[in-house]
């Protein structure tokens, strides 16, 4: 009996902080690629400043975001790390057409805790190390950029036995920043504000830019706070955090 | 299953010799727990039953995040895997093993430990009577005796640990053939779309969990009989 009506009580509140947060300010559910972590938190901040609506944010990698998607799951926007994930979504009908924009493009950096060690091409050769972390490459756009990098230097095959892989890439960061693993390839935007370690900002003509696209998503498309995102996201304010964490700004569409 | 890979049974196997390793291991080192539990009288033994019981509650995120510095080159992982030339016990099959064996140390010990118990003081007063020393008691009564709870402890350690997934998720860096079990390939290959591959993984599990459970209840009844 007690529970019951408790169980009725808390369902009451709940409704009725639902209906007076939407009376105020609308939210959305964003879908942020793990890469994009830092930068999408203070982007938020910005944008919730701005405009009073909330951005709720999910982070996690393309490739399960992708998945969830495509099942149903209750995102308005979806911040990608790569740029065919979000095409297909609007291609598949659950993207929201012509909103699609890059609104980064991300540098890969190969990263070390021990100071002096990451020196350039030469450390992934000479492979003095046990360990290099990467994201899973076919689940996450750095994890195929690493891969692409290393076979660019013809240095994939003799590394392979050394690769140890993370979920996403803050798993890749963390496996590195715990000392499991001595190297790893991470994303620059994670070392935003450190000086932490050694490392080597991958050149870009070993691997395909790595182009991270926005799309509003089908559940978003009547979300006020969704579209206001998609509009704050390509604005000058966004575009200040997202330099400010290692991005390039991509072209306009 | 023409046209599958070898890649989908590469993680069946490691999962059944890591399942398997961890229960062995289990069946070693958790009866002699098991046994100081169900028979000391000291106070704080339920503090250490609790200590036990642990993984039952705590997610396995807040194992993972302590094995992964614990087994990590500052931690003592690292110093042990330095005695044969390694940095890190993480990403390697054995520090799969260690975080198993604890992850399902409750599963093997509270069965062996409730059988134990129910065996009661007076077989062994009697086994002692008749000049049987504690150590001959314990091997020729206690064990025998004991033998629903071992084989609950060995059915349910087994499963549990072919079952495991954050963990291994965080300290097994997800190496073919060596921490890429199951529950990792399942969790991989809907991650990247692949569900023909998800699909057999994940059906042959649930067939594999109903069995066990189907099998520990017929256990139970048959246990029950026995003591009827």
């Amino acid at each position: 009996m007690r529970i019951s009506k408790l169980l009725r009580l808390v369902a009451g509140a709940a409704i009725v902080s639902l209906v007076a947060s939407n009376a105020f300010a609308a939210s959305a559910n964003i879908a942020v690629a793990a890469n994009f972590t830092d930068a999408a938190k203070e982007i938020a901040a910005a944008f919730k400043q701005k405009t009073g609506h909330e951005a709720v944010l999910s982070f996690g990698s393309s490739g399960q975001f992708f998945t969830q998607i495509t099942q149903d799951a209750p995102f308005q926007v979806f911040l990608s790390a790569d740029a065919e994930r979000p095409k297909k979504l609007e291609d598949d009908g659950l993207g929201v057409a012509g909103s699609r924009f890059t609104y980064a493009i991300g540098k890969l950096v190969l990263w070390s805790k021990t100071p002096g060690l990451v020196k350039g091409e030469e450390t992934l050769k000479a492979a003095s190390f046990a360990k290099l972390s990467i994201c899973n490459p076919v689940a996450a756009p750095y994890g195929a950029a690493a891969v692409e990098a290393m076979k660019a230097l013809n240095v994939a095959d003799a590394l392979q036995p050394k690769l140890v892989e993370g979920a996403n890439i803050t798993q890749a960061f963390q496996f590195v920043q715990t000392g499991n693993a001595e190297v790893g390839f991470i994303a620059l935007s994670q070392l935003t504000g450190s000086n932490e370690g050694s490392r080597w900002v991958v050149p870009q003509n070993l691997y395909t830019p790595i182009r991270q696209d926005a799309v509003l998503l089908k559940k978003g498309a009547a979300n006020e706070a969704a579209t206001a995102f998609m509009t704050f996201l390509k604005g000058p304010e966004a575009r200040a955090i997202i330099e400010k964490y290692g991005y390039e700004i991509g072209e306009r569409s | 299953m023409g046209g599958l890979s070898n890649d989908i049974w590469q993680p069946v196997r490691l999962t059944v010799e890591l399942a398997a390793i961890t229960t062995l291991i289990l069946l070693i080192v958790g009866t002699p727990i098991a046994w100081w539990l169900a028979r000391s009288k000291a106070w704080w033994k339920e503090g250490v039953a609790a200590v036990v019981a642990l993984p039952l509650v705590l997610p396995p995120t807040v194992l993972g995040f302590y094995l992964l510095v614990l087994l990590g080159p500052d931690g003592p992982g690292g110093a042990l895997a330095n005695l044969w030339g390694g940095r890190t016990l993480a990403f390697s099959f054995e520090g799969l093993v260690i975080g198993s064996v604890i992850y399902s140390m409750p599963f093997v010990v509270q069965p062996i430990r409730n059988a134990f118990a129910a065996i009661g003081d007076r077989p062994l007063e009697v086994a002692a009577t008749l000049r049987a020393s504690p150590t001959r008691a314990f091997w020729t009564v206690a064990i025998p005796l004991a033998r629903p709870g071992f084989l609950a402890g060995a059915v349910l350690g087994f499963a549990h640990t072919v079952g495991e997934f954050g963990i291994v998720l965080m300290i097994g860096g997800n190496i073919p053939g060596k921490t890429k079990v199951l529950s990792v390939a399942i969790f991989d290959y809907v991650e990247t779309s692949q569900w023909r591959e998800a699909n057999i993984l994940a059906g042959g599990m649930a067939a594999f969990a109903f069995v066990v459970i189907l099998t520990m209840m017929l256990l139970e009844k048959r246990t029950a009989r026995i003591g009827a």
